[in-house]
């Protein structure tokens, strides 16, 4: 198990290093530069001379190969370079000041999707056809095809503007520090409790429609038929026989739909205005900046790549004929 | 979903005003009878931006899944036909892909080409062909197997054709499932990121572009950010359950093989 692991580890490096260069290739082949807009409505002649300075200070002259290998070698030894917008500060300082709050957002969305999408899926497949079941398959179909940002919308005119029980943007209120403790927790959870709801969403209604399809060939096994024919209780042979083998597909999803979580944080930061790196993402795409983008991509690949490396392991955990080890 | 089709089509006729048209006198404006679904904040007549809308959106949809499946059918007879070291790397490449934040990318890109419809069609099909690449691989591997295949190898038949006219039409049953289901995922992909403001460009209507000018007049204007969300949510909705319907009607053995590929896009 810890051979394989370490081993995955060390394959994952040559896939960070493939991503990298894909996404260095496309962004600085495509047409447009940042120094464009930072000399913004200088006068011509000025600008010239100004964009062709900048060049030089960031690098920007060179061939392509040459600029990759320089931020390459300073990414070995975690050197993000600085962000080009007029703060200049270091990029790793900018992400880390914003990761704590998207990965504590997807945490939680995840936890939440798991958590109601299971049993959801595990009764509509047990009473199959039933008034739950189709109930419940009425509201996946739609949530799946709600679009995120339209949900959000909806439930901040509701929420916010109409009813006014609960704020619409950031992530705590101006008067925040002069709260009590309590006060400040419940003014944090507040603001979450929209984007969280909206990101949840579309995830739980594929994961309870998942389970439900994986749970219902399960039942149909033989083995499902004799555990019960050995008499055991209706509720021993779905919650252990059935459930453990339903959930493999599940873990395998899981892990491949975490990218597509990830990239939802990033309408739902923007739109309540929530400090993580989704937003962080927008903001320097809007300013073309380069070495935001590139240190946005490469911290959230290998976020996503360490997630797949723990669904993977799960996945032997929970499947026992699966010898990760041992394979190849 | 015939009908939604049609409403595109036809848009120019049926839109009751031109939808780029300002109207300084009925600045969000309700619903009302010359305006069914109201004004907005330039007054634009919403009924018909929403009918050119449909154009954009249905195109994005139609074409970036037409070249996510050209691309995931090409490489995936490659990799399913010639297997070896030719099957090792493209499968290389679609992992890589996989783990990819798609969104991220697509945004990345976006921000350094300038947004037209054209790029957003291209970027999301360049970035959307996994899924399919998969299927037809698998569906490749079980068939180069099968009697017929390997007679028409044994009587002479070029690779080409071999491929062409015996195997991939065998191999076309979860495709076609996957592109009905992949349209509405480029659909809402699409629509996210002209949301953002990053998609299809003003003053071209788009339905994720009508709800981000909606966003700045909300609390005015409710009409603005309803009824574009109830198209995309029809559409969407119509074109899965359309999928899950072909999906069952073709043949039951492959509920799970699409259900696990095909994943939300975005």
């Amino acid at each position: 198990m810890l051979t394989y692991a370490l081993r995955r580890l060390v394959l994952a490096v040559p896939l960070l290093i493939g991503i990298t260069f894909i996404s260095f290739l496309i962004i600085h082949l495509a047409p447009g530069e940042p120094t464009e807009t930072m000399v913004g409505d200088m006068r011509v002649e000025a600008a010239a001379q100004a964009r062709q300075q900048l060049r030089e200070l960031y690098g920007l002259d060179k061939p392509i190969h040459v600029q990759y290998w320089s931020w390459l070698t300073r990414l070995a030894r975690l050197d993000f370079g600085r962000s080009f917008s007029p703060d200049g500060r270091p990029v790793l300082e900018k992400i880390a000041e914003r990761l704590p709050v998207t990965l504590f957002l997807n945490v939680v969305e995840l936890g939440i999707i798991i958590a109601f999408a299971i049993p959801i899926g595990v009764i509509s497949a047990t009473r199959q056809y039933s008034r739950f079941d189709k109930i419940t398959t009425l509201l996946v179909f739609v949530g799946f095809a709600t679009p995120d940002f339209w949900l959000a919308l909806l439930l901040m005119i509701l929420f916010g503007v109409q009813l006014g029980w609960l704020p619409i943007s950031g992530l705590r209120s101006l008067n925040w520090e002069y709260m009590s403790f309590w006060g400040q927790q419940w003014d944090i959870l507040s603001h979450l409790l929209l984007p969280i709801f909206v990101a949840t969403v579309g995830g739980l209604a594929g994961f309870s429609r998942y389970m439900r399809q994986s749970m219902l060939e399960v039942v149909r096994q033989d083995y499902i038929q004799s555990a019960r024919a050995k008499g055991l209780a209706e509720h021993v042979v779905i919650g252990k026989h059935a459930l453990r083998n339903a959930m493999l597909p599940i873990v395998t999803i899981l892990g491949l739909s975490i990218p597509g979580l990830i990239g939802g944080s990033v309408i739902v930061e923007s739109i309540f205005a929530i400090p993580g790196m989704g937003q962080l993402m927008v903001q320097a795409v809007f300013e073309r900046d380069y070495p935001v983008i590139m240190g946005n991509l490469v911290i959230v690949a290998s976020l996503t790549l360490m997630a797949n490396l723990v669904a993977d392991l799960t996945y032997g955990l929970v499947d026992p004929r699966i010898r990760v080890g041992r394979r190849r | 979903m015939l009908v939604l089709i049609a409403l595109a089509v036809f848009a120019p006729l049926l839109a009751p005003w031109d939808p780029h048209r300002p109207d300084i006198k009925k600045i969000l404006a309700d619903p009302s009878r010359a305006h069914p679904l109201g004004t907005d904040q330039l007054g634009r007549d919403v009924l018909s931006r929403m009918l050119y809308g449909a154009r954009v959106s249905l195109a994005v949809g139609f074409v970036s899944v037409g070249i996510a499946t050209v691309i995931g059918i090409a490489l995936g007879a490659a990799a399913g036909y010639h297997g070896g070291y030719v099957d090792g790397a493209i499968m290389r490449l679609v992992d890589l892909m996989l783990v990819f934040p798609r969104f991220f990318l697509l945004l990345a890109v976006l921000a350094f080409l300038r947004p037209s419809i054209w790029t957003i069609m291209a970027v999301i099909g360049l970035t959307g062909w996994m899924g399919v690449t998969r299927l037809v691989r698998a569906e490749f591997l079980a068939l180069k197997e099968r009697e017929f295949v390997i007679w028409s190898q044994a009587v002479g038949a070029s690779g080409f054709r071999v491929v062409w006219r015996h195997i991939l039409p065998n191999a076309l049953a979860p495709v076609l499932v996957a592109m009905t289901l992949g349209i509405p995922a480029a659909i809402l992909t699409e629509s996210g990121l002209s949301f953002l403001g990053l998609g299809v460009q003003p003053p071209y209507a788009t339905w994720g572009n009508i709800l981000n000018e909606g966003k700045d007049t909300i609390e005015i204007g409710w009409w603005l950010s309803f009824y574009p969300g109830v198209a995309i949510l029809i559409t969407v909705l119509s074109y899965n359950l359309l999928g899950e319907g072909i999906r069952d009607a073709l043949d039951p053995r492959l509920r799970q093989a699409v259900g696990r590929i095909v994943t939300r896009g975005g």
